[in-house]
């Protein structure tokens, strides 16, 4: 045996593999430098105007700052990508401090948090943002604007940025392109503009595409007295919306097309983390420790939701004879626990430390339902293209929702799993053309695949 | 009863599962000097260029291999002692066992280029490989590859990730000719050059050039021209790994000799995968197979035979595929770079080329479906040669074979239409 590899002493377990050395990168172009510029400008613009120069609070203060930040933004990442060969673009993902939890993610990570904590209790302290949006505010929903009008349009704005960038990124893939579209249509659409207009014309706030179990006051006796009390039919539409969308719809479309109708086409929570989520998809945790972990923690979060649900449901009908005060201080620990901390600031929070899909996997009780029905009555799965799969794990990484791709794959084995969104970017990253996101003509059918050979003698195995 | 295994790679682990599978009681150690867990190959060229962490690429948690009771042995065997029923171990106690499965994997090949053990020139199989580009890349602003195949193009797409220059030396008229019809070749010569990479086709490497130190710093090339370079990578195919059954005195010819159990001449010695060569008796040449599927495939069967099951392996209609920079080609059953008495290739390329289908047939049978740019099901295409279906069959059911994702262009009417028009 030759000496060398005698002399092989490294410890891949421990050491890891850092990033090899790199000769020089191409200097920026022309083109992306200006956006850059157009970008610094922007963000210029916003804090001087947050700190009360002129002409914040303006349609010419608003404009002076949002355009730059989009437009920038939009044609940095249009011209970064344009430059290169459409195709997976995953380079340097693990070398990056941004994308590999180095300092830059962990700063992003408190930044992000920082801005959800002061979003929640110290909206005082976004009072300069506030006031730049106000106009737009004004417009819309004809009153002024507050921390959650604010959120809101940064929210969409983020969700358009990155939006861009998925385009881009993903341009030689449909599927991703029609599917970006989507989140970014339901977001602007239904999450930002009608709840913002049916303010304006004096109706309820009311989020189209948002239904009990994650909006859970759509289904609550306070907010359907409300609606019902409400002059006009408007109210009466949204409560059979609600009801609608909760009791037929989700059932029905999940049975068709899988959870994906809703979690990644047109969820907003999962439009940020479609868009913005995008570069740090794969540090969701692999593990089946994980695994475990999310499935006892999203079902206790949607059990918490009905049993609250249920209550305020019983309390109203008693008028408070049977709960009395019990039922609304649940209602309380829901939003404040699972509104506030779990959804807001550790589901975006985190994004640089756990993933984009924390809250999606961990916490969102609409989520844990469509997860039931596509894991027992849906016709969707992902199928594995006959023995190609060669273990790469491509998927398992780039899967939001830390499922293991590749052990369904290499076995040969359809995945049908509750927690997957559909993203489509397992299938995507296969370097084989291994995987296929599938409505099969029915749902019977789609754990096929398990009786191959090598996927029984695994399964075969007490532990694996 | 103990099983020894030398080598954690796809055949050994698969071998491994299948020994526990049908022997709870069997003790199984599995030796690697390589890495403490089993890795994916294939997915070397990730963790380099930053797709995947190390981690990443192990396809079973570790807490398989205790949970299942596989001992893992991190350690090189210096030598097979078959009579003593013992491994010599370097710097380490030797193992012993009742029935040894040998899976040693493959080597890069090297033909004895001039200044082929130069600091700077490696090929690229294993982790000491990645380890060793590591090492080499610093500093490093160029590099030639040398042997068009698809470990070279993998190392092209490595190094170019790394803003590193890239000659590739490709011997044949076109890239992997030896292998690919020349439209499909064609293809990637294409890709090849879209990416930035110099790609010299007809042209070999004559020498490598090193400086005082003993490191690269060029190759010349058949045409006498110099090429200045700081990496070189000799990826001109891989070879059986036999030395350590060579040396232990088990009966070897380029691989070490199996018969279609896996059985070598020496009694309760196997060797599969990659290091395996299959003796086909009256069958012409005997059968040595390198790729993922097959390792996995051979290692299973390998598995059952050790634990006392008849088990004979079926290599099956042959299939495979890979990706060259963003370019997919999957390729089932016989597709020849050139085509024999009897055969005839139909043929649509996208006029973007960047999609590619290739049916052939033989005696009016088809044989072989190649893809480029497009996903085909393995299971279709490969029912289609299995039940010797006619062309015609084939176009009446083409779109049941289309893999592609939801929404992409469909393609199968255009195809159909033109290779009916040959066929005509």
């Amino acid at each position: 045996m030759e000496q060398k590899i005698i002399d092989y002493d490294f410890n891949e377990e421990t050491l890891g593999f850092e990033e090899p050395e790199k000769a020089p990168d191409k200097p920026l172009g022309t083109g992306e430098k200006l956006s850059l510029a157009v970008l610094g400008f922007g963000i210029l613009m916003f804090a001087l105007q947050s700190m009360g120069m002129p002409p914040g609070g303006t349609w010419a203060g608003f404009l002076l700052v949002f355009l730059p930040v989009f437009f920038g933004t939009a044609f940095y990442f249009h011209l970064n990508f344009k430059g290169t060969v459409p195709g997976i673009k995953h380079d340097n993902i693990y070398f990056r401090g941004l994308t590999n939890k180095g300092v830059l993610g962990w700063l992003v990570g408190i930044v992000f948090t920082g801005f959800y904590i002061a979003l929640y209790w110290f909206p005082e302290y976004l009072a300069g943002g506030i006031k730049i949006v106000n106009p737009l505010s004004l417009a819309l929903s004809g009153s002024p604007a507050n921390n959650w009008f604010f959120y809101g349009f940064l929210y969409t704005l983020a969700v358009f940025i990155f939006g861009v960038r998925m385009f881009m990124k993903y341009r030689h893939n449909r599927y991703q392109k029609i599917r970006t579209a989507s989140v970014m249509f339901f977001q602007l659409g239904f999450a930002f503009l009608i709840p913002n207009l049916l303010m304006l014309f004096n109706q309820p706030e009311f989020y189209l595409s948002y239904f009990w179990p994650l909006k859970p006051e759509y289904l609550f006796p306070g907010t359907l007295s409300y609606f019902v009390n409400h002059p006009g039919g408007l109210g009466m539409f949204l409560i059979f919306w609600g009801a609608v969308m909760t009791f037929i719809a989700t059932p029905l479309l999940t049975y068709y097309f899988g959870k994906r109708w809703y979690c990644s086409w047109v969820c907003g929570c999962g439009g940020l983390a479609e868009t913005m989520g995008d570069p740090f998809r794969h540090l969701s945790d692999k593990s089946k420790k994980a695994w475990r972990t999310e499935r006892w923690l999203v079902h206790s979060v949607l059990v918490f939701i009905v049993v609250t649900t249920v209550l305020l449901w019983v309390n109203s009908a008693t008028s408070g004879a049977v709960f009395g005060e019990a039922s609304m201080s649940l209602k309380k620990w829901y939003g404040f626990y699972i509104g506030a901390i779990f959804s807001g600031v550790i589901g975006v929070g985190f994004y640089p430390i756990m993933g984009s899909r924390v809250w999606c996997r961990f916490g969102c009780p609409m989520a844990a339902v469509l997860g039931i029905f596509q894991r027992y009555l849906s016709r969707f799965r992902i199928t594995t293209n006959g023995d190609q799969c060669m273990s790469c794990g491509n998927c398992s990484t780039y899967c939001e929702m830390g499922i293991d791709v590749r052990a369904y794959a290499q076995k040969g084995e359809n995945i049908v799993r509750a927690s997957c969104v559909g993203c489509g970017v397992c299938a995507a990253v296969c370097p084989r053309g291994v995987l296929k996101l599938e409505n099969g003509g029915t749902f019977k059918d789609r754990f096929s695949g398990s009786d191959k050979p090598l996927g029984a003698l695994i399964d075969s195995l007490k532990h694996v | 009863m103990r099983v020894a295994i030398i080598g954690n790679g796809v055949t050994g682990v698969a071998a491994a599962l299948s020994i526990r599978r049908l022997q709870p009681d069997w003790e199984i150690v599995m030796i690697s000097g390589e890495s403490s867990f089993h890795y994916s190959r294939p997915a070397l060229m990730y963790v380099f260029m930053g797709h995947m962490s190390y981690k990443d690429t192990k396809p079973y948690e570790d807490s398989l291999w205790r949970k299942n009771r596989i001992d893992l042995v991190r350690g090189w065997v210096t030598e097979i002692d078959a009579a003593g029923k013992k491994l010599i171990m370097h710097e380490k106690d030797p193992v012993s066992f009742d029935k040894l499965l040998v899976a040693t994997g493959s080597k890069s090949n090297k033909f004895g280029w001039p200044g082929q053990d130069l600091g700077g020139v490696q090929g690229l199989y294993s982790l000491m490989d990645l380890r060793l580009l590591y090492e080499n890349v610093k500093g490093a602003r160029s590099a030639v590859i040398v042997g068009g195949g698809l470990i070279g193009i993998e190392l092209a797409e490595m190094l170019h990730s790394r803003n590193i220059h890239v000659t590739f030396l490709v011997r044949e008229e076109s890239y992997w000719t030896n292998v690919l019809p020349i439209e499909e070749s064609q293809m990637i010569n294409r890709v090849i050059l879209e990416q930035g990479i110099d790609l010299r086709l007809l042209t070999e490497l004559k020498e490598i050039v090193g400086d005082d130190s003993g490191r690269v710093r060029g190759v010349v090339t058949n045409e006498e021209e110099f090429i200045e370079c700081q990496v070189v990578g000799l990826t001109a195919g891989v070879s059986p790994n036999v030395a350590l059954a060579k040396a232990s005195g088990i009966k070897t010819g380029r691989g070490i000799l199996v018969d279609w159990s896996f059985r070598t001449d020496t009694p309760d010695v196997f060797a599969a995968g990659d290091c395996a060569e299959i003796i086909t008796e009256g069958e012409g040449r005997n059968l040595i197979q390198q790729v993922w599927y097959t390792g996995k495939n051979q290692g299973k069967v390998a598995g059952e035979v050790i634990a006392g099951r008849h088990s004979v392996y079926d290599p099956g209609i042959w299939y495979n595929s890979a990706k060259f920079f963003d370019l997919e080609y999957q390729t089932y059953g016989t597709v020849r770079n050139v085509p024999v008495e009897g055969e005839d290739n139909f043929y649509w390329e996208h006029p973007d080329h960047g999609r590619s289908i290739r049916i052939v047939t033989k005696d009016g049978v088809v044989c072989g479906i190649n893809v480029m740019g497009l996903r085909y099901s393995h299971r279709v295409c490969e029912s289609w040669v299995a039940e010797k279906r006619s062309l015609d069959y084939v176009l009446d059911h083409l779109g049941d074979a289309n893999f592609d994702p939801e929404f992409y262009e469909k393609c199968e009417a255009e195809i159909i239409k033109e290779i009916r028009k040959q066929a005509a």
